[in-house]
Order: structure tokens, then sequence, then C-alpha cells
């Protein structure tokens, strides 16, 4: 069932257009990243769907119904805003059953509610604490229960965890990901990180200048981006001009046969090659591509090779078994894995 | 309605009950002062209706001119005097705990707020001959006889920097705490005295507020009325004394309104200066 | 310089400022109807005769009435206009500021003038409200100038939290912005109430013949000579004052209302 339908929705802000003839049909439940560079338009089609901006034109349906004429609050979503928001005037408990009280909760039932959303997001016994007494990571958790207090039609949440470091970043995703699965609520995340929209999202909706550039399975995007810029966001990856002639590959001079599982999105002529670091291989000198190494990089777990071919620089991740004893300044050969090239216009 | 406006916490005629209030009780009086001060005197306390521009015309006058120098010689030295003090003081102060600052601010507020009446009744009370500082200065053998400061001239501008400082420590306040301590840290670090980082570094980033602050306390004085009469004597009035002494002991309104728009034309042009400099700081 | 300096000199300052406020409080304790520093048969007994002489007692009614009352409508002026610019850019959000922000940045004696002329042409002059309302509008600044610092403060997030979560414009005002409000509320009408005890020339010039204030009441007596009293309704004025700034700057953040940006760790 689709829980939320977008209908050509644009937004304007003077000669700047944000958002531009939008459309896409989100099912109930779904995890949803919105994934763009700064500027590309995603925190306003979230602020759009809250209510928070007034669309230029366009529609938004929430399980059928029309929104855009519905003021803010009379919505029924829930957010979690970039800066959290939390009211330093009312404690954890009152933050969390703000929403309840709006509602015309008593206070058995707010107190009830708000215990139950602080164990959901394993801080329970917390109601009492002050905000400024909380942990970076507990205010998230505090702003995320509050955002759910109302079992929201949309949970909304604006890039919720920028503000925590890697380590606790990586933790938060995980909880947000079961919290959602748990209790089953359409959720859309805008984020700039690619990393947090594969591991959280059931789908990834990049965009870019207010335009959607691609909406699919965070796995479907990385595999098969759509262009070169869905390309180079979504993970690492190498862009080389190429040319598709008669089958084959052309490109820094060498001509690749197609093979199975290469994606060609061009029939004929120019276009981009794009090569994951990881399906790059290397090996002794004397290939069909000679490259000389410029740097390398050892992070312990991988290991990283800066590569130079006639002025483009490639970068190469080895697999363990490739781990030989490289040196800055050595030719080497280089080749694309057959099946893992993607070519976009 | 656009967007904007439907977010907007309050709604725009929120803005109607405090612009009748200020356009009814404050700028509709200035038009009036206005009026007053073009129409024809009435010995009986008010004022005729006309136009007239007779009282302006007394700008010109010995009488003026003499008011005038010394309204701006005594508010002169003060803000100076002022100015001097605070602004190590304020420098200082920014730079002490949370506690002792609030503990100055309490001190500054307080003398701040206090009528000039009873800022002039302490101050006669501490330059007088039976209960003043001159019986310390007896005691201690360095005069002959307790003797009375005031009233003087002498009075009168202790009194105003009196007045002054703490209006001076709260216009210098603000800037002086937004400085970024580190800049005198990396004075320090690369080689300089304390003494060459305050002047070297402190003083010339906080100059236009240093001259900002110099203009409003120059106002703020400018403003005072009671002290010159509790502790000066009648030739060291000011034109704030003669504004009052005209409307209500001479019963001349006009005059008193002329100057009035005098003395506002002039203070809004420095507060105006003022804030330019604080501008230019800011695109510094 | 060192620290012990800077200290020194700060400490040496602030005990210049509270000199004069010394000798009038041991002025104000002396037995004898005489102006003596150190005090002499030192008692309490003009404090006890302030409140015993109606000549004074009515003028503190009159000044506390002023007081509360105008400080009151300072707000009720001021709250809505800070609001209105908060959210607002355009011209009328910022005249309508400077006109508040006028009355005090201007010497007092020019505004005095314009309510005495304005009350005598519209009538009320010489009457305890006219004193009031012209107080009001004089003190509007200090409201303005505390809440719009508030408002400053308030992250504009806060509301569209609110908004999301079910709050029309009236509960997001009385549940989200009011509570966070209110400690500027309160200290821009102490100082205002301060400001307005302590007030002569707008008081004098309304109304000074027919409602006395203590300022005023103070000056007409030391006209007719001395009395402890004065020193007596000095010595309070001055703890009232100290009294109320205390309280400011134990419940509120008084280096962060007077403007200072970094807020110092406790």
């Amino acid at each position: 069932m689709t829980n939320l339908r977008i209908e050509s929705l644009s937004k304007t802000f003077g000669t700047f257009t944000a958002l531009d003839e939008v459309s896409l049909e989100i099912p109930t439940g779904k995890f949803v990243c919105l994934l763009g560079p700064s500027g590309c338009g995603k925190t306003t089609l979230l602020r759009v769907i809250a209510g928070l901006e007034t669309p230029s034109g366009g529609h938004i349906f929430v399980n059928g119904e029309e929104q855009t004429k519905v003021p803010t609050h009379k919505r029924g979503m829930g957010m979690v805003f970039q800066s959290l928001a939390l009211f330093p005037h009312l404690d954890v408990a009152g933050n969390i059953s703000y929403p309840l009280a709006i509602r015309g909760a008593d206070r058995a039932e707010r107190e009830r509610r708000a215990e139950e959303l602080l164990e959901l997001v394993r801080l329970p016994g917390m109601g009492a604490r002050r905000i400024d007494q909380l942990s970076g990571g507990q205010r998230q958790r505090v702003a995320i229960a509050r955002g759910l207090a109302i079992d929201p039609k949309v949970f909304l949440l604006d890039e919720p965890l920028s503000a925590l470091d890697a380590g606790l970043r990586e933790h938060m995703q995980i909880e947000l990901r079961q919290i959602q699965q748990s209790l089953g609520v359409t959720t859309i995340v805008v984020t700039h990180d690619q990393k947090e929209a594969l591991t959280m999202a059931d789908l990834v909706i990049v965009m870019k200048d207010g335009v959607i550039q691609q909406a699919g399975a965070p796995m479907e995007i990385y595999r098969n981006p759509a262009n070169p810029f869905v390309a180079g966001f979504i993970g690492t990856t190498n862009l080389l001009q190429c040319e598709i002639r008669d089958g084959a590959i052309e490109v820094l001079g060498a001509r690749l046969p197609v093979a199975e599982g290469d994606r060609i999105g061009v029939a004929q002529g120019r276009a981009q090659l794009s090569v994951r670091p990881e399906h790059v291989a290397i090996g002794p000198p004397g290939g069909e591509i000679e490259a000389e190494i410029i740097f390398l990089r050892d992070l312990g777990e991988s290991r990283h090779l800066l590569l130079q071919v006639g002025g483009q620089e490639i970068n190469a991740q080895l697999s363990p078994e490739m781990h030989g004893a490289y040196r800055p300044g050595e030719r080497v050969s280089l080749s694309f894995r057959p099946g893992e090239r993607v070519v976009v216009a | 309605m656009s967007a904007d406006t439907d977010q907007r916490a309050t709604p725009g005629w929120i803005g109607l009950w405090p612009a009748l209030m200020l356009v009814v009780f404050f700028l509709v009086p200035f038009g009036i002062m206005l009026a007053v001060s073009v129409s024809q005197r009435d010995p009986a306390g008010a004022f005729i209706p006309g136009f007239e521009l007779t009282h302006y015309a007394r700008f010109l006058t010995a009488f003026f001119a003499k008011v005038m120098g010394v309204s701006v010689g005594v508010s002169l030295a003060a803000a100076a005097i002022c100015v001097v003090l605070a602004f190590p003081f304020t420098v200082f102060l920014s730079s002490m705990s949370h506690r002792i600052q609030t503990l100055a601010l309490v001190v500054l507020l307080s003398v701040l707020s206090l009528s000039e009446v009873i800022v002039g009744f302490s101050l006669s009370t501490l330059l007088s001959k039976t209960a003043g500082i001159s019986n310390l200065f007896y005691w201690l053998g360095l005069i002959d006889a307790p003797v009375a400061y005031t009233p003087s001239l002498f009075a009168l501008i202790t009194g105003l920097c009196y007045i002054g400082f703490p209006f001076a420590v709260l216009v210098l306040y603000p800037p002086v705490s937004r400085l970024d301590p580190e800049i005198i840290e990396a004075a320090r670090v690369m080689g300089a005295s304390g003494p060459r980082a305050f002047f070297g570094v402190v003083v010339p980033n906080l100059r236009s507020a240093i001259v900002g602050a110099f203009i409003l306390v120059f106002v703020f004085t400018l403003g005072s009325y009671l002290l010159p009469q509790l502790l000066g004597r009648s030739e060291d009035w000011t034109l704030s004394v003669h504004i009052t002494d005209q409307a209500i002991y001479q019963s001349n309104l006009p005059f008193a309104a002329a100057m009035s728009i005098f003395l506002m034309l002039v203070a809004l042009a420095l507060v105006g200066l003022a804030s330019l400099a604080g501008r230019q700081r800011g695109a510094a | 310089m060192t620290g012990w300096l800077k200290r020194a000199y700060v400490l040496a300052i602030l005990l210049l400022l509270l000199a004069p406020l010394l000798v009038v409080t041991g002025v104000s304790i002396n037995g004898p109807q005489t102006m003596r520093f150190p005090p002499v048969e030192p008692s309490l007994r003009w404090y006890g005769a302030l409140f015993e002489d109606s000549a004074w007692l009515v003028p503190l009614g009159h000044s506390l009435l002023i007081a509360a009352c105008a400080s009151a409508l300072s707000v009720a002026i001021a709250l809505p206009l800070a609001l209105f610019a908060w959210e607002r850019n355009g011209i009328a959000a910022r005249l309508l500021t400077g006109v508040g922000l006028a009355p005090f940045t201007l010497p007092p004696v020019i505004s005095a003038l314009g309510f005495m002329v304005f009350w005598m042409t519209v009538g009320g002059y010489g009457q305890i409200w006219a004193t009031i309302v012209s107080h009001a509008v004089f003190l509007v600044t200090l409201p303005l100038v505390t809440i719009s610092l508030g408002l400053k403060g308030i992250d504009r997030a806060f509301l569209e939290a609110a908004r999301v979560m079910g709050a029309g414009r009236w509960t997001v005002m009385r549940t989200v912005i009011g509570p966070l409000l209110l400690p500027f509320i309160v200290s821009g009408y102490a100082f205002a109430f301060v400001l307005s005890l302590n007030e002569y020339i707008i008081a004098y010039m309304v109304a000074g013949f027919t409602v006395e204030t203590i300022p005023i009441k103070i000056f007409n007596a030391l006209r007719y000579g001395y009395t402890p009293i004065l020193g007596v309704v000095s010595v309070l004025f001055v703890a009232l004052a100290a009294l109320v700034f205390g309280l400011i700057g134990r419940f509120g953040d008084l280096p962060r209302l007077m403007g200072a940006e970094r807020s110092r760790r406790e």
C-alpha cells in the first residue's frame, strides 16, 4: 500500500529552484534515505512533506489524502531536527510527551507512554533528567522517542546523526533501523552520508539540483548507477572517458570486450566507464594497460593504491590475496574485472 | 498566503498595538513640541499657536552660546574621564569569573539606575564640610581644616563621571567581552609584554567601540539635569537645566521646546555617528 | 599587567562607586538631626520616622504605584513589539524597533518636555495616570532590549518542532516561546521598575506639582535643608535596586543579559 505519494512537487526560493517537479511513491513501512550533496533539495523536500514549507506547485498525498493545504500541526507527522530542537525548559519526559499533551492526553497516559518510549530507545527511567544533563547520543535517542510519540503517519529525520562522532553514529544507524523495523513506521531520513544510506535504507533516493537522479534499493543503486553523478556519489568509483564500439569498451588505449554481467547503458559512441576500486586488479608489468604507482595507503583491513595512467588517476583497492610488496614509482599493469564494469552516458 | 507567513509564531497585527502606543505617546508629543517651538510665548504658562522662529533665533545670542559651551565642555570632560577609566576596567572585568562579573554588574546597574537626585545628595554629602572626605584629609594631616568641595565645577564633573562610568562600562561590555581572548594570547606568545599586548592589540581592535562609547557617554551626561543644580554653581548650568528652567519657572515653553529640538538633533546626530563607528568595526 | 594589579584596579573602582553610598548610609544612622560622618549616637530612629511621616509615605506610595503600573504597561508594549520584529525584517519592523529604542537613548529632558506639552494639549497634565503612561513609553526600551535578547536565543527549530508535533500558533506561544521568554520578561519588568522608581524629570514635568514621587520629594526637601530621612530614603532605594539586580544576577545570566556573547563556565 502506498503511504506517501508526491506528484510533480516544485519549490522555488526567488530565482533558486530547490525542487523541480519531483514525483515519488513510498510504500507503507519503508525506510527511505534522501541522499545528495548540500543544496540538492533533500531537506526542502522533507520540510515540504512536514508542511514547514509551502510548495510552489504539485501535490502530496498521505494515505490517499491531499496534504498540501493541511497546516503543519494537523499533519500528524513525527520529526527529528538536525539541531534536535529539544526544548530546554522541559525535562526528558516533558519533551517526549509534548505531542501527547498538545492532544490533551491526561497525565497518567503521558507518563506511561513516555516511559514506554524511553524503554524503546534504551533510556529507561531517565524521564526526569534535564536536557542539558544528557550526552549527545542520549539527546539523539530522546529526539527519536519524541518524534515517535504519537505513532506518526510518516517519521521524518533531517540529518539526525550528523552531530555524533563516527563510532556512535554507526551504532545509532543500526539502532534507528531496528526501532523502525520493530514499529513498521514509514521513515524518511535526509543524509549526505552514502554509508549511512546504505546501512539503513530499504529505498535510497539520490537527488541533485532539485531533481531525483535515481531511486532504488541500496545495492541496486550501488551496482547499477543510472548516471555518472550517482556512480560517483554512492561509494567511490573511477570514472573514465571511454567509447563503445562493436561490443567492446575502448578505454585508456585498450580494447576490452564486453563480458557477461557488465552493465552497458550506451549502445555506441562516447560514454563514461565506472569501475569501483575493489574491481581494479593489479598485475606484473606487460599487460594491456600499464600504470605507475603514485601513492600507497595501508589501512590495515584494506590496502589502497593511487595509480596513474597517461595523466588519469585511478584508485585501486587490493583484495587480500594481492597483498604484494608494492612501492611508489613501480610500474604495474592493471585490469578491470569483467562483469563489474558499468558504462553510463 | 505564502509559506513564510504561515510559519511565523505571531500574526502581523500583533505589531499594531505597540505601533499605536508609540505613535500616540511618543511621536505625537514630538510633533506637538515642534509646533510649540514655533508658537508664541504666553506668559501665563502655556503657549499661543502661531508660527515664528524667534525662539530659534535666540540660539545666536551670547547667553545661548555660553550655555552650549558649558554643556559641551563638562560633558566632554566627563565622557573622556569615564571612557579612560572604564575601558581597562571592562577589559579586566570580562576576563574574570562569571561570579565576579555578575557581582560587578549588580553594583554598576544599581549605581546607574539611581536617581540623579540620590547621586547628587550622596556626592554632596561625600564632598561636604561636615560629613565629607575632607574630614579624612584633615585627620590625616593633609589639610588644616575640613572644607566643602561643593558646589563647584569639580564636584559637577565628579558627579557626571559617577553616573557616566557605569554607563560607559555597560556600553563597552558587549564588544569587549566578545573579543577573542586568543588574539591576546597570540600576541603574548609572539613576545608582546602585557601592556604592549593591551595597547598594541586590544585597544586598536576595539578602537571604534571606544569611539562609540565615548559619544554615547557624552550624550548620556549631556542629558543630566539635576547634578548641575545640586553640585554645580549656577554658571555651570547645562542646556538640560535651562530647558527645565525655561519650561517651568520662566514660563517660556516655546523657547524650551526649541532648545529641546536642538538638543535632540545634536543627540540624534551623535548617536548616529556612534552606531556608524560601531558598524565600521563589523566591516573591518 | 599581572592578575593581581588588574583585580586591585577593578576593586578600587568598585569601592569608589560605593564610597558615596557608604557615607550616606553612615549619615542615615545619625542619632540627632545632623549630617555627620562618622555618625554620632548611631540609631535607626530615622528609619522608623520615615514610616510614620505621611509627607514621605504619600510620595513613596505614588512612586511604587507608578513604577508597578508603568513597567507592566512597558512590558505590554515591548513584548508584542519584540515578537513582531523578531520574525520580520521589513521597514515596518525596523522603524518600530528604532522608535522603541529612541526614548531611552535621547537625553530624558527632551521626552519630558514632549510629554509635558502633550498632556497639556490633550488633558491629563498633573494626573498620575499621565505619569504612568509617560514612564511606560519612556522605559519601553528596557523590556524591548531584554525580550529581544531572549528571542535571539530561541532556536527557530523549536517552533517548527512544536508545530510538527501538533501545536497551533497559540499553543506554540503558550508552551514554548512563553516559558523560554519568561526570565527575560521578568528582567525587563524589573529594569523598568527600578528605573521608573528613580526617574525624576518626566515625573516632575508631567505631574510634579500634584503627584509627588520620592525623587521629587528628595529634591524639594534638599532645598529646605537637611534631614536624615533623606539619607534613609536614599539607602532604601539603593538597597532596592541592589536587591532587584542581585536577584536577576542570582536567577538569570546577568553577563549575557548585558550583552556578553560567551558566557563563561561556572
